[in-house]
């Protein structure tokens, strides 16, 4: 454990440093952000309001939009001679979303990702390759200022040139991996071409995240690898990567109390769910400086678990992210999230994991196709044996998500590869 | 036993002319051929003179291939010739996945190709009632 006072630290102290936390947030951008005085006004609310913890509740929730709105600067709660760093979307959909760090919140990250990273198997020791991207996306720059506060050697390869990362990592003597998932993937299938094993590596652990992906994903990726593979979460808005991470146990992700307060919504109503329901992440940041979240909505669909974790660790878990609400397809009025099928084709045992959604509508009517490269595995000289793969992978679409698809077998490597983030879906309905 | 090319191809144009360049360019002779097909895609089977190196050249261009062994033998190429040569399987309970005739300059027998579930049965029963299996010497290197 990195930080085992404040990781592992009594419940009901870290609710008092939560709450005492949350109340100076509430009255710093009460004070200084006029979009939050007219938003709490709103609602004739003010700081002083707010006497509990659940009190949160009562206020409205900051969205994506609310950052573009107020693009770039206008949520940040600092002088800009304050603020040393600044992270962006890419804004290929528009606007992009800009966040800043002061000195202190630059620390907290460092400080989270120390903890991440530990907790994935790093150390003072480790030879940690960063192919997360380097740049405006938080990723790189996250991971890198982790690694460097635990001590440990950091190689900032970023993304690209998978073949030279490969033989960097051999030669390099590696031993934690971080990156995307289906990076992560392209990686141990970029070994297999170059006529190599996993056993040509050093590579004990990684940290994936920045997409979603399955426990199925993991199982392959682990063995892909020979690795302990772990989920790591986080978004810009809030601070980037190093907002929850997984610990040995890999039963759920723990979200950093003492710097979030996370609440989980019904997507559609915005009431708080009980306990243990699976809706919408909302989180609220109790110490950052620069851009402080007011019950930001994350989009990310997942359950909270506040059982005790065998790590000894005491903040509460997040279960990995089952979707995302902005990825979630609408097809028939069935929501659909491209890491149901992902799950399916990977418990089918047989697939690899490469496939691709592809939504449309004839007539009135939405249409789904789910193209599916043939693997090694899976491939046979019999016709009636690839038919029966198909049928059964549209059966298990049928039974799971209640959905009837259009499977496709295609050919291996034809459906688009990306060194970063994987676009599962391709939506051709004008709605 | 003969080393059949099987090749995943997808049902679109150009997918049949990019194997087919991928084995010229590395000067591969295609020996035989047969293509099974849905409306989707379909398997093409192939006889190649250089079997293991035609592997090596599909999947280095990206293209889902493995090998399959396949019994070549040799039926009179005469009405009933093959039927004569179907009843000893059949007699002998070997399913027969698919069969194929192999391209051969004109003599008195036809070479056909053929996968079966249990091929070592399927090779006694041809050789217990004389029918004339080819090698690979043969089917490779015509």
């Amino acid at each position: 454990m990195w930080n085992q006072q404040y990781e592992a630290m009594d419940r009901e102290k870290l609710k008092t440093l939560q709450f005492l936390r949350l109340k100076q947030s509430l009255e710093r951008v009460y004070q200084l952000v006029p979009f939050y005085r007219k938003s709490f006004d709103s609602i004739r609310a003010e700081p002083g309001d707010i006497r509990c913890l659940e009190d949160l509740q009562k206020l409205p929730f900051t969205v994506k939009d609310d950052l573009r709105d107020n693009f770039p600067y206008g949520l940040f709660t600092v002088d800009l001679n304050e603020v040393v760093r600044i992270h962006s979307s890419s804004g290929t959909t528009g606007i992009p979303t800009v966040v800043g760090y002061t000195k202190n919140d630059l620390d907290t990250w460092a400080e989270l990702m120390a903890r991440t990273l530990t907790a994935g198997g790093g150390s003072s020791e480790s030879i940690v390759h960063i192919a997360y991207g380097y740049g405006l996306f938080t990723g790189g720059l996250g991971a890198h200022y982790g690694a460097e506060k635990i001590g440990a050697t950091v190689v900032p390869i970023s993304g690209g040139q998978t073949k030279r990362q490969v033989r960097m990592m051999r030669d390099l003597g590696t031993t934690l991996l971080a990156c995307t998932p289906s990076y992560a993937l392209y990686i141990a299938e970029t070994i297999a071409e170059m006529d190599m094993t996993p056993g040509d590596l050093k590579l004990r652990s990684g940290i994936f995240g920045a997409e979603p992906w399955s426990e199925s994903m993991r199982r392959v990726i682990e063995d892909k690898l020979q690795i302990d593979a772990f989920d790591i979460y986080g978004l810009s808005e809030i601070i980037g990567p190093g907002v929850a991470y997984e610990c040995s146990a890999k039963a759920g992700l723990h979200i950093s109390e003492d710097h979030f307060i996370p609440e989980i919504i019904d997507p559609a109503s915005g009431e708080a769910l009980p306990v243990g329901s699976t809706g919408e992440l909302a989180i609220t940041t109790v110490s950052k400086e620069a851009l402080p979240m007011i019950r930001y909505r994350t989009r990310d669909i997942t359950t909270l678990n506040y059982e005790p974790c065998s790590c000894g660790r005491t903040h509460v878990r997040m279960d990995k992210v089952s979707g995302r609400s902005d990825d979630m397809i609408i097809i028939r009025g069935v929501n659909v999230f491209p890491s149901q099928v992902e799950s399916i084709l990977l418990e089918m045992g047989e697939t690899e994991p490469h496939y691709q959604l592809v939504v449309d509508r004839v007539g009135s009517l939405d249409t789904l196709q789910v193209l599916v490269e043939v693997s090694e595995q899976m491939f046979s000289d019999h016709v009636r044996g690839l038919e029966s793969l198909e049928r059964r992978i549209r059966l298990e679409i049928d039974n799971m998500l209640g959905v009837t698809a259009d499977v496709k077998l295609v050919e291996p490597k034809s459906i688009p590869r990306s060194e970063g983030k994987a676009q599962r879906v391709i939506d051709k309905r004008n709605l | 036993m003969i080393k059949q090319i099987s090749v995943f191809l997808e049902n679109k144009s150009g997918r049949l002319i990019r194997v087919a360049q991928a084995l010229g360019e590395n000067d591969i002779n295609i020996r035989g051929l047969s293509i099974a097909d849905t409306s989707d895609f379909g398997i093409l089977r192939m006889i190649v003179d250089q079997p293991d190196k035609a592997i090596e050249v599909l999947k280095g261009s990206g293209i889902m291939a493995t090998v399959t062994e396949v019994i070549a033998m040799e039926v009179p190429d005469t009405p009933g010739g093959l039927a004569e040569v179907l009843t000893y399987m059949e007699e002998a309970g070997i399913n027969i996945e698919y069969l194929y005739s192999f391209i051969e300059k004109p003599t008195t027998h036809a070479i056909i190709m053929m996968r079966v579930e249990r091929i070592n049965d399927a090779l006694e029963v041809l050789k217990k009632n004389n029918v004339p299996i080819v090698g690979g010497d043969r089917i490779y290197s015509f």
